[in-house]
């Protein structure tokens, strides 16, 4: 790659130039020269590239958007209360009325996917941002001050990823009993060993960069080296890392929720809405399907999003 | 040149389709390689020397595309051959080395198995027969405990044993022509001067042609016997070698050798050439070292040269040799 | 090598006893006496007393546990509350039923997985790639339960080509296989492809193709085995993660595996039940954890024969 780098950008240089990842590549390659040249893009550059680059990835976040704007006007946008219920309208088909039918206490079920979402979102959201906040503190203190702080650290951590997350999560949940409270508070807990491991990487390279010794030799104190000149060269992972963590959470809550030990009735949890439809999956399918499409649509516009993401912010953050 | 001539390639073009439009790469480029020759192909990166072999030997991928001229070997055209004829071409009739060593040996084979799958490929031979040629080849190469290196990884051999192991592999099925592309450039100076002794042995004793791709003039004059100056997808000038040194002829190839360092003379300040290599995509109108030129005229900016003939047998493309005839 | 493989198992011990000590723990902090939870609010505190003491509960935290893990190691997880049984043999009788469906659910998502990744490799930013690729992520967004319930509804209900729950024949797992499989179809196929295209632009690729290697050879002798590396590692990671967290397959599909036995440990709250799974599983993801990374010691002779 040295070749085509140190030469003109438009100029594609003969053995270097091959069939394979060309998107990728490119956008790779337009970031190492940008490095290189001491210009680098702004964040607005960055996410304009991948707007242009990867279309799925602009789709998924005008869909999330929407999806957004939905769950926080539900009053508004859902066309019945979602809690209220009609014994005479119950497991009806879908309709012009009831455009995702009726579940069998004859509540709408088109009004309780879109007040479900305000419960996704907040899950994937909320304690994504906390467990990632705890992980990245600690693998700060972990990377920066190294020896026993980094050792113990680190064990706790390898402790955790030891454990099926789902179970982990599962274990919490007896402890603590059933609900959505609780969930929040499990997957806030049990989900920061990832983040960890990836700042503190990051922090160990970062701390024997030149301007972070430039910072010391003045007199710099330790938390201000930490927050204000490691954290930020972090940001663009954390970010790809948030995004691509938000789908796993809302998947945890649902799958809890689905054995029945996360979110309680008559709660909304999409999860908890195909579990209850699956009794009755043989004569309404859509009970149990629908909600669970609304898991696998928000799911899978983040994972688009988090992939172009890191297409564009952190190409060397590998796929696990 | 009256000897029999290998490989011939005739006006030969490949371009890039990029995003930012069509990049004319190798533009017309014709070359003739005489048997049991070295024919040295010299100029800055970027020149489309590596592309005018790849387009040879079939190896350009998308986005890179021959769009024309014709490619002779052994009198046969192979320009048009479909992927399963020229693959029985490439390895067996032409081979081709390239300048990483280190990453052009796969790394999780032995390097033994990986000459012999050169073999296996083109010829019908048992596994053991293979296994005997490749042990001759490794000692032709001047492997030493071939049995032992048979067995080793890419990664447990220097630089400069693991390019004999591609030489190796090239020569094994003794083929006509062995494009070398920059074979030395990532090797220590005293290894470049053993695997160049050893290709010019190999060359004489195998009457293997073989294509030196190199920046570098002065393996140019140790080894070669005929030389292409190319610049921007085009050749600029051609000889034979002990004539091209003699009376270089082309204002670009007088100012390649000018910024060689040389022992002898007290030179104050290393000469460049003043100036980038032009952006392919946009190409002056004209000659397309104009820009750069010390020499040039006011024709050279609005006016393509053609190759020129010189008395004594250069081909140059500068308007300087006009009167003495078009080449070819 | 050997020195290699038991520095790993060094390494991985510590691990294991934070991991039991976090989950003893962890159960132990619950809110109210375990044995009134379990026996209900009316029931005699000399009873509940009594029990208490049979159980070892009235002892120190630390004895507890020092005892849990002597016995444990011994092969005894405790007696249920609720099945009055000895925790190990339910697991051992649940077990089978777990292994069954894993290796059937791996031979899908290894099939599926890598085939789809090196058809999108090879015909890469076409159609067919797009395609697969699509379904691939879909794959790794759908929640587990999902995708069983569709299985259910299309292949069961509709179709009647498999019986709708059940674990006794191997008809009866095909669904259960699938839907425990698919996901991880989704991520090998993402990850084969990607390796692959990686690796394709590899300077030997082009060496190989230099000898006279028609595409095909190419991609199957030379690109394959760099490629799969890695994704070989992440199969051993996933099988033992199936192994541990078929919760959700099982639960549709009614297969009364390892996964139903932490369910019902806390639907019926039965701490020592509960407490055996998830030490049971944890010591397989910890073991699958370590041979997936001697594998790959093993496969990659950069790392095995040494520099």
């Amino acid at each position: 790659m040295e070749k085509t780098m140190t030469e003109d950008k438009n100029q594609v240089v003969g053995s270097e130039a091959m069939d394979g990842q060309r998107d990728k590549e490119h956008i790779r390659e337009d970031l190492e020269l940008s490095a290189q040249l001491g210009e680098s893009d702004s964040w607005e550059d960055k996410l304009k590239t991948m707007v242009r680059q990867n279309k799925l990835a602009a789709f998924s976040a005008v869909i999330l958007f929407l999806i957004f704007l939905a769950a926080v006007f539900a009053p508004v946008v859902a066309p019945y209360d979602h809690l209220a219920q009609s014994l005479t309208d119950r497991l009806q088909d879908p309709s012009a009325a009831h455009l995702l039918g009726t579940d069998e206490l004859g509540r709408d079920v088109l009004s309780r996917i879109i007040y479900g979402a305000r419960i996704s979102l907040t899950i994937g959201l909320v304690p994504t941002l906390i467990s990632m906040a705890i992980g990245t503190v600690l693998g700060l203190c972990a990377g920066f001050y190294g020896g026993k702080v980094d050792f113990i650290i680190m064990r706790l951590a390898d402790v955790m990823l030891a454990f099926p997350s789902l179970l982990l999560a599962m274990v919490v949940m007896y402890t603590m009993g059933g609900g959505l409270i609780n969930i929040f508070i499990a997957l806030s807990l049990v989900n920061w060993a990832g983040t960890a491991r990836i700042v503190r990487s990051q922090t160990l390279s970062l701390k024997e960069k030149e301007f972070v010794e430039a910072a010391r030799s003045i007199g710099v104190k330790k938390w201000t080296i930490m927050f204000r000149h490691i954290l930020p060269n972090c940001l663009p992972s954390l970010i790809v890392l948030f995004t691509l963590n938000i789908p796993s959470a809302i998947l945890s809550e649902a799958s809890l929720s689905f054995l029945g030990i996360g979110a309680q009735p008559p709660s909304a949890s999409w999860g908890l809405m195909a579990v209850r439809g699956k009794k009755y999956l043989f004569s309404e399918p859509w009970l149990s399907i629908a909600p669970s499409a609304a898991i696998m649509i928000v799911v899978m516009a983040f994972n688009f999003l988090g992939d172009g993401l890191r297409d564009v912010l952190d190409p060397y953050l590998k796929e696990q | 040149m009256s000897e029999s001539i290998v490989l011939e390639i005739r006006d030969l073009r490949s371009h890039f389709f990029t995003a930012k439009g069509q990049v004319p790469a190798v533009d017309g480029v014709s070359i003739q390689v005489p048997a049991g020759k070295i024919i040295g192909i010299v100029g800055e990166s970027g020149c489309g020397k590596s592309m005018t072999f790849m387009s040879v030997m079939g190896l350009l991928r998308y986005p890179g595309k021959v769009v024309g001229g014709t490619i002779f070997l052994d009198g046969r055209d192979i320009t048009h051959l479909k992927p399963k004829e020229l693959s029985k071409v490439r390895g067996n009739e032409i081979s081709m080395i390239f300048q990483e060593p280190m990453t052009s040996l796969n790394p999780v084979y032995p390097v033994g198995k990986q000459v012999r799958e050169a073999i296996l490929l083109h010829q019908k031979v048992s596994k053991k027969e293979a296994r005997e040629r490749v042990l001759d080849i490794f000692r032709a190469v001047g492997i030493s405990e071939p049995e032992k290196r048979y067995y080793s990884y890419p990664h447990q051999l220097s630089g400069g044993l693991r390019q004999r192991v591609m030489i190796g592999m090239a020569m094994v099925c003794r083929p006509k022509v062995m494009i070398a592309d920059e074979p030395t450039t990532a090797l220590d100076v005293t290894i470049e001067a053993q695997i160049l002794r050893l290709m010019q042995r190999l060359c004489r004793e195998q009457g293997t042609s073989i294509i030196l791709i190199t920046h570098n003039m002065g393996v140019v004059a140790e080894v070669c016997d005929y030389v292409y100056v190319m610049y921007a997808g085009k050749v600029m000038e051609q000889a034979e070698t002990f004539a091209l040194f003699e009376r270089t002829s082309h204002p670009y190839t007088q100012g390649l050798l000018r910024s060689i360092p040389k022992l002898d003379e007290k030179a104050k300040r290393l000469y460049t050439i003043e100036g980038v290599v032009p952006n392919l995509l946009h190409l002056p109108k004209g000659c397309s070292f104009c820009t750069r030129c010390g020499q040039a005229r006011e024709r050279c900016f609005s006016e393509r040269p053609k190759l020129y003939e010189t008395e004594d047998g250069h081909g140059v493309r500068c308007f300087a040799y006009e009167r003495e005839g078009v080449f070819v | 090598m050997l020195n290699k493989v038991l520095k790993r198992i060094v390494i991985s011990i510590p691990v294991l006893i934070g991991v039991v000590l976090a989950i003893f723990i962890m159960l132990r902090i619950v809110p109210g006496d375990p044995v009134t939870t379990m026996m209900g609010e009316h029931v005699n505190p000399a009873v509940i007393e009594k029990i208490s003491r049979e159980m070892g509960l009235d002892q120190p935290m630390i004895v507890q546990f020092f005892k849990y893990v002597f016995n444990a190691l011994r092969g005894d997880f405790g007696t249920s509350y609720r099945l009055n049984r000895n925790v190990t043999q339910i697991i051992l009788d649940a077990f089978p039923n777990t292994v069954k469906l894993s290796l059937m659910a791996a031979a899908v998502a290894w099939l599926i997985g890598i085939v789809a990744g090196i058809v999108a490799a090879v015909r890469q930013n076409k159609l067919l790639d797009r395609m697969f690729m699509g379904c691939a992520l879909m794959g790794v967004s759908m929640p587990v339960f999902m995708t069983a319930l569709i299985l259910q509804y299309v292949f069961a209900f509709k179709l009647k080509w498999f019986p709708v729950s059940g674990y006794d024949s191997w008809k009866a797992m095909v669904l259960p296989a699938i839907a425990l499989g698919w996901n991880s179809a989704g991520s090998i196929a993402r990850m084969t492809r990607s390796n692959l295209v990686e690796v394709m632009q590899n300077d030997f690729i082009r060496t190989a193709r230099a000898k006279g290697l028609r595409e095909k050879g190419v991609i199957i002798r030379h690109a394959l085995k760099n490629a799969m590396l890695p994704v070989v590692t992440m199969m051993a990671l996933q099988f033992s993660s199936m192994l541990s967290g078929a919760v959700l397959t099982e639960s549709v599909f009614g297969v009364p595996g390892i996964g139903r036995l932490a369910v019902n440990g806390i639907e019926t709250r039965d701490m020592p039940l509960l407490q055996g799974t998830v030490v049971f599983t944890t010591i397989l993801i910890i073991i699958g954890n370590l041979i997936a990374d001697l594998l790959y010691n093993v496969l990659d002779p950069r790392i095995r024969e040494g520099a």
